[in-house]
C-alpha cells in the first residue's frame, strides 16, 4: 500500500463522511421546496449531530453492552462501506478488501445489530421496529444482490472497482438489463434507507415508523452516530447507484489530481440524486406495511428480468 | 465488447419492455388499467414490427405494423374500454394467487421459456432470434394471466395479450407470416373480442357477476 493510496483512500472517507449529513440536508431542502414550505438549512443535520454530541447520554438501566456498542458498530460499517464503495477513485487500497456481495453482508451486519439494539431494551416499539426492519431487510437483500449480479454479468466481476471500470468504458449502448437493474435500485433504496414509499423518515407515529422506531430509546452521543450512519447509508447507496448507472468522471488511479476533478462531479451528480429522490418522496404516499411486500417483490422481479434479458440479449 | 448496430438495441429494448408489460399486466388489478397496458403493448410490439421492416427490407411488415397499430392499439382497447363502461366492472378483487405469488411464477415461467428458446433460436437464422425467447415468455405470461383471474374481463385481455406474445414470437422467429395468416389471425381476434363481448353480457345476465367461477354451476 502506498503512501498516495493511503491517503486517497482517507480523504475518499473523509469526504463521505462530510458530505453525508448535507445530502440529507439538501433531500429535506427540496422536498420542502416542493412542498411550498421554507426550507431549512442546508447545514441543520450538522448543527443536530454537533447538539446531540455535547449533550449526556441517557439510557435504560436493563440495557446490555449490546445497547451500548450498536451505535459504534453501525458507524463502523458504515464508514467501512464508505471506503469500499467507489465514489471518487477506482484503485483504492481499501477497496479490494470486500466485493459487492461482502458489501451487502456489511449492510446487513448494521442492520442486525441496530435490530438487536432495539430489542435489547425491551419496549414494544423497539420490537415493533426491529421485526418490520428484518421484514423489510430480508425483502430487499435479494433484489439487491440480483441487481448487483446484473452489473456482475455485465463487467465480469463481483469487485464493484472493475465493474465500475468496465462500465464507465464500454461502448455506448441501449442496455435494456441495466435499465431494469436501475429501476430496480432505485426502489431497493429507497426502502433501505427508510424513504417514504416504505418508510417516513419524518414521522414519529408510532404506528408507521420503522426505522424511527428502532432507535427511539437512543440518545446524545449514540442518537448522534445512529443519524450520522443512516446518512452515511444514504450516501452509501447513491454512491454505489452512481458507480453502477453513472460511472462518469470517477478517477481512475489513485491520481489526486484526477480525485479533486471527481469531487465536483460526485456533488454534483449528488445533488441531481438528491432533488430526484425528494421528488419521488413528494409525488408518492407510504404504503401500507403488508404492501411493501408487493413494491419490493416488483424490485425483486425488475432486477431478475435485467439478470434474464441479460443472458437472453447479450445487452 | 462488439457494437450491436442501433436497429438491433431498438428491437433488443422493446422486447425487454414488452416482457416488462407483459409483468405489469400480470400484477394489476385495475381492469381499466388493464386495458391500457394492453394498448401499450399493441403500440410496442407495432413499433418493434415497424424497427424489424426497417432494418430487414421487409416491406410487408410494415403492414402488419399499421395493422397491429389500428387494431390493437386503437380498436380493440376502444371496444374493450366501452365493455368495462357497459358492464360497470371498473374494479377487480385479488386474483386466486396473490401478486407476488404471481410474480415468483412469472419468473419461474420466464426462465423456462428463455431455456425453451435457446436451441429453437440457435437454429433461426433471423437478427432477431434472441427475442424469441422473450416472445415465448410473453405467451406463457399471459396464459398465467387467464389462469390466475376470477373475472372473465381479465381473462380476455390475457387471451389477446397472448396473441400479442405470438405474433412477436412470429416475427422474431421468421419475420412475420404471411399476409393471409396475419389479416386471419387479426379478423379471429376482433370477432372473438365481438363475440366475447356479447358472452359477458350473457352471462351477467345468467349469474348477476363475472365471475368465471359460476360457470362451473353449469354442468349436469
Amino acid at each position: 500500500m502506498t503512501l498516495a493510496g493511503l491517503l486517497s483512500q482517507l480523504l475518499q472517507v473523509a469526504i463521505a463522511l462530510l458530505l453525508a449529513p448535507i445530502l440529507i440536508g439538501w433531500v429535506n431542502m427540496c422536498r420542502a421546496w416542493l412542498q411550498n414550505k421554507r426550507a431549512p438549512s442546508l447545514l441543520l443535520p450538522y448543527r443536530t449531530i454537533h447538539k446531540l454530541f455535547t449533550k449526556d447520554a441517557v439510557i435504560a438501566e436493563n440495557a446490555s453492552p449490546i445497547f451500548r456498542v450498536t451505535p459504534y458498530i453501525v458507524f463502523g460499517a458504515m464508514c467501512c462501506a464508505a471506503a469500499i464503495v467507489p465514489s471518487l477513485a477506482t484503485a483504492l487500497p481499501f477497496a479490494s478488501a470486500a466485493d459487492a456481495i461482502a458489501l451487502v453482508g456489511l449492510f446487513a451486519l448494521a442492520r442486525v445489530f441496530i435490530a438487536l439494539a432495539a430489542m435489547d431494551i425491551g419496549t414494544s416499539f423497539g420490537s415493533l421496529g426491529a421485526r418490520r426492519e428484518m421484514f423489510i431487510g430480508f425483502l430487499a437483500e435479494p433484489a439487491l444482490l440480483m441487481v448487483l449480479f446484473t452489473a456482475s454479468l455485465i463487467s465480469g466481476s463481483t469487485s464493484l472497482p472493475t465493474i465500475v471500470d468496465t462500465l464507465a468504458h464500454r461502448e455506448l449502448a441501449i442496455y435494456p438489463s441495466l435499465a431494469f437493474a436501475g429501476v430496480a435500485f432505485t426502489m431497493v433504496s429507497l426502502a433501505e434507507n427508510a424513504r417514504i414509499p416504505i418508510d417516513n423518515p419524518a414521522t414519529h407515529l408510532e404506528l408507521t415508523m420503522i426505522h424511527e422506531a428502532m432507535v427511539l430509546e437512543y440518545s446524545a452521543r449514540h442518537l448522534a452516530l445512529l443519524e450520522w450512519a443512516s446518512a452515511l447509508k444514504l450516501f452509501n447507496y447513491s454512491c454505489i447507484g452512481l458507480a453502477l448507472f453513472f460511472p462518469f468522471g470517477i478517477a481512475e488511479g489513485t491520481n489526486g489530481l484526477a480525485m479533486l476533478g471527481a469531487a465536483p462531479a460526485l456533488v454534483v451528480k449528488l445533488a441531481i440524486g438528491g432533488a430526484l429522490l425528494a421528488l419521488i418522496e413528494t409525488l408518492s404516499a407510504k404504503l401500507r406495511i403488508f404492501r411493501a411486500p408487493e413494491f419490493l417483490g416488483t424490485a425483486f422481479l425488475l432486477a431478475v428480468l435485467g439478470m434474464l434479458v441479460h443472458l437472453l440479449l447479450g445487452s | 465488447m462488439t457494437t450491436i448496430p442501433i436497429g438491433h438495441q431498438l428491437i433488443n429494448l422493446f422486447a425487454a419492455i414488452l416482457l416488462l408489460l407483459a409483468f405489469a399486466m400480470l400484477a394489476q388489478r385495475r381492469v381499466v388499467s388493464l386495458v391500457n397496458l394492453f394498448a401499450a403493448q399493441g403500440l410496442v410490439l407495432a413499433l418493434s414490427t415497424a424497427v424489424v421492416a426497417y432494418t430487414t427490407q421487409q416491406p410487408h411488415l410494415y403492414e402488419s405494423a399499421a395493422l397491429t397499430l389500428a387494431l390493437k392499439v386503437m380498436l380493440l382497447p376502444w371496444l374493450l374500454h366501452r365493455l368495462v363502461r357497459k358492464l360497470d366492472v371498473r374494479w377487480e378483487f385479488e386474483g386466486l394467487i396473490n401478486i407476488p405469488a404471481t410474480m415468483l411464477i412469472g419468473i419461474v415461467l420466464v426462465v423456462f421459456s428463455f431455456n425453451l428458446a435457446l436451441p429453437i433460436s440457435q437454429l433461426a437464422s433471423t437478427v432477431t432470434r434472441a427475442t424469441l425467447g422473450i416472445a415465448m415468455a410473453s405467451v406463457m405470461l399471459a396464459f398465467l394471466m387467464m389462469i390466475t383471474r376470477r373475472k372473465a374481463i381479465p381473462q380476455v385481455i390475457g387471451f389477446l395479450a397472448m396473441e400479442n406474445g405470438l405474433f412477436f414470437a412470429a416475427t422474431s422467429a421468421t419475420y412475420g407470416m404471411p399476409m393471409v395468416v396475419e389479416l386471419g389471425v387479426a379478423l379471429d381476434v376482433l370477432v372473438g373480442m365481438l363475440i366475447l363481448g356479447v358472452f359477458f353480457f350473457q352471462i351477467r345476465e345468467q349469474f348477476d357477476s363475472l365471475d368465471l367461477k359460476h360457470l362451473e354451476k353449469l354442468k349436469e
